[in-house]
């Protein structure tokens, strides 16, 4: 018995596990979904167009898992997407320069990210304030630039946004026998390519770690000799960061900059995140996680809107039963997990 | 007794009302600078015939009516939980259509009926807060987490009960809840909300509420150990703040006439967090001042107000209120206190110095 004891495998910890479930419900709702509602689920593109339609979605979401992760909560994200889309639409409608609209994209996200930064880790405001205040700015702003609509016109930022990466491979044969190739647009790449720079710095990087200890225990690793207050800046300046890298991504994605861009953006990400597995109290979370809880949640939209439920009230109806069931499933296992350790 | 309070605040115990305090007086000094006709109040007759109190001055504590009402209950629940609700716009669609929806039932409108009407709003949105506060209580999710249901799907069940129309109800009774009683000079919801907060002022004189809910807030474990049911009090937190989500979106649909279930209250989540902050209680819970929180609410309605009065666009507004807000929340952040007054002692200091250098070479 005590040797059994011993080689007993390492219980999978919180956020593996939230992770996983969250992993299997995404594939058995696509699965569901192909085998009932068949149409588009049956190709591959519906899975790109999936990433296509949410790119800078998951930008944002992985930038919103770094703050929660270290017990904060940036909600100036959707707000600070849009204001971006404006001011490059701008900027290159005026006959700006491609390489600088990139820049003044990543400027405008890093600046709102120090700005909370050191509002809020060096000025110990609560991150809920300072962020909320950083949605009224940037929704403000987005608004004295423009209130109508803008669309892009500048001639090499339109061949940015026409660059598709084709995979053969997995295209379908149209009905006139065409073969389509499976279309996956930049932003796609971009996305995914921060997704996979979150991770191995969540995972790998000193900085990374100290988020995990900040959020779950803020004295202990004080005194474990963890710079509290330049780890908290630093996640948010993060988190901004990847708010202006999302902003690009939404402008290449729609073309057009609208002081509604991204409304609501926000609450999608923290949801994503949640699905995911992260915990608003900090200290637990993945972005692997929250990748796949973007996917899940936007799955459940595609899939409500597909299979008849037209009215607009459906979606939101559908997709606050499904947070609901994810909130609730999450708070059991917990629970269940900490009844288990207590026994044990 | 009289002497020791002044004496008290001479030496700058306000507490924690020092913040919004300071933020309403330099409102009113730079408005008074700006137009010193800003704050006068006039009687006229309005459409009704009825003579009524009118200048920015009411608009302001009209306009604010809903927000004081809201985030006195939010107060409560940020005091309990620790967190915010975010659904309270929602909820408060919610709260209007079903308050539309029994008045538009039968013909005619009668005070009864209004008064139905307006109870089942209360048990519908108390039941949408026992939810939260099941949620937040019993399954121990953080509150924004939990209410983030709601503030998804809570609009789009205001727009089922309505079945996508805005309907529309005029009556002589609606209209005087939205604006003014014939004979009574000052607006309805000012003292919709006198009522409400002479309601909580009872409610804590008389019963242990304000104590139980500190408690709670401060040491959830603490306070359970005491023997306080903690999941009892931070249902009721939510309950309470259920009644004055159905008050303010009551409020809400009687100054329209209609029930928009996508403008109505928009936003005003934030507003009401805000004003809770404003107010110098804290987001984490434990004490708190539902005062505060009210004179916070008139704090934002007045920012709002001056900037409307300086030609602002209302959609540009929010950019101004930002920056606001920032100032006021640096200026109240315990370390820029500590910061400023150390830097003032060390000019205090380096006059000395310099004087008594001086004094030296004399």
């Amino acid at each position: 018995m005590k040797k059994s004891n011993d080689i007993r495998r390492e219980p999978l910890t919180d956020t593996l596990l939230l992770m996983t479930i969250t992993i299997c419900i995404f594939l058995v709702m696509y699965l569901l979904a192909m085998i009932f509602l068949q149409g588009g689920f049956l190709h591959s593109q519906q899975l790109f167009d999936l990433l296509n339609d949410n790119a800078s979605l998951i930008i944002v979401s992985c930038g919103l898992t770094i703050v929660m992760i270290g017990g904060g909560i940036d909600i100036s994200v959707g707000a600070v997407t849009s204001l971006v889309v404006m001011s490059c639409v701008i900027y290159l409608n005026k006959g700006g320069n491609l390489f600088v609209s990139i820049l003044l994209a990543l400027g405008i996200g890093l600046a709102f990210g120090l700005v909370h930064g050191f509002l809020i880790s060096y000025l110990e405001i609560q991150p809920f304030i300072v962020t909320l205040a950083g949605m009224f700015f940037a929704r403000g702003m987005t608004t004295i630039l423009s209130v109508d609509p803008q669309k892009a016109t500048h001639e090499g930022f339109l061949k940015l946004q026409e660059a598709k990466i084709e995979i053969p491979w997995l295209g379908y044969t149209a009905k006139n026998g065409n073969m389509i190739p499976a279309r996956m647009e930049i932003g796609v790449v971009v996305a995914l390519t921060c997704v996979i720079l979150v991770f191995i710095l969540l995972k790998y990087i000193r900085v990374g770690r100290g988020f995990y200890a900040m959020g779950g225990n803020q004295t202990s690793s004080l005194m474990l000799g963890i710079n509290v207050k330049r780890t908290r800046f630093i996640s948010y300046v993060l988190s901004g960061l990847l708010s202006g890298i999302s902003g690009y991504v939404f402008l290449m994605h729609t073309g057009a900059g609208n002081a509604t861009n991204a409304a609501g953006m926000e609450m999608n990400a923290i949801a994503s995140s949640i699905i995911g597995g992260t915990l608003l109290t900090g200290g637990v979370g993945n972005v692997i996680g929250t990748f796949f809880g973007t996917l899940t949640l936007t799955t459940i939209k595609k899939i409500v809107v597909s299979s008849g439920l037209n009215d607009p009230w459906w979606q939101s109806i559908t997709t606050g039963g499904m947070l609901c069931f994810f909130i609730l499933l999450q708070s059991v296992v917990l629970r269940q997990r900490e009844k288990n350790k207590k026994t044990n | 007794m009289m002497k020791d309070k002044l004496r008290k605040i001479a030496k700058g115990g306000l507490g924690q009302l020092a913040i919004p305090l300071i933020a309403i007086a330099l409102l009113v000094i730079f408005n008074l600078i700006r137009d010193p006709g800003f704050f006068v109040i006039g009687l006229s007759h309005n459409n009704d015939g009825n003579l009524v109190l009118q200048g920015n001055l009411i608009s302001i504590i009209n306009g604010a009516s809903e927000l004081a009402v809201l985030a006195m209950g939010m107060t409560l629940v940020t005091a309990a939980c620790g967190g915010q609700d975010i659904s309270v716009g929602a909820a408060a669609a919610i709260a209007g259509s079903v308050f539309v929806k029994t008045l538009k039932s039968g013909a005619g409108i009668s005070g009864g009926k209004v008064f139905v009407a307006f109870l089942l709003a209360c048990i519908v949105a108390m039941i949408f807060g026992s939810f939260n506060g099941a949620l937040v209580a019993i399954f121990k999710i953080q509150p924004m987490i939990a209410t983030l249901i709601l503030y998804t799907c809570g609009r789009s069940i205001a727009y089922w009960i309505n079945g996508g129309a805005t309907p529309t109800v005029s009556s002589p009774i609606i209209t005087a809840m939205g604006s003014f009683i014939p004979g009574i000079p000052i607006p309805t919801p000012v003292l919709i909300v006198i009522f409400m907060t002479i309601l909580f002022k009872l409610l804590f004189r008389f019963t242990s509420l304000e104590l139980f809910t500190q408690s709670v807030g401060i040491n959830g474990s603490a306070a359970r150990l005491n023997g306080i049911n903690t999941t009892f009090i931070k249902l009721l937190s939510f309950i309470i703040l259920g009644v004055c989500v159905a008050v303010a979106g009551s409020i809400g649909v009687s100054r329209l006439g209609l029930i928009n279930h996508e403008t109505l209250l928009l936003d005003i989540e934030m507003d009401a967090i805000l004003a809770v902050a404003i107010g110098g209680n804290s987001l984490g819970g434990g004490r708190f001042k539902i005062s505060g929180s009210i004179i916070g609410a008139y704090v934002i309605q007045m920012l709002t107000i001056t900037l409307y009065a300086m030609k602002v666009s209302s959609t540009d507004v929010k950019a101004y209120k930002a920056i606001v807000i920032v100032i006021l929340v640096v200026i109240g952040s315990p370390v820029f206190k500590e910061k400023f007054g150390k830097f003032m002692n060390k000019i205090r200091k380096g006059k000395d110095g310099y004087l008594e250098k001086g004094a030296e070479k004399a």
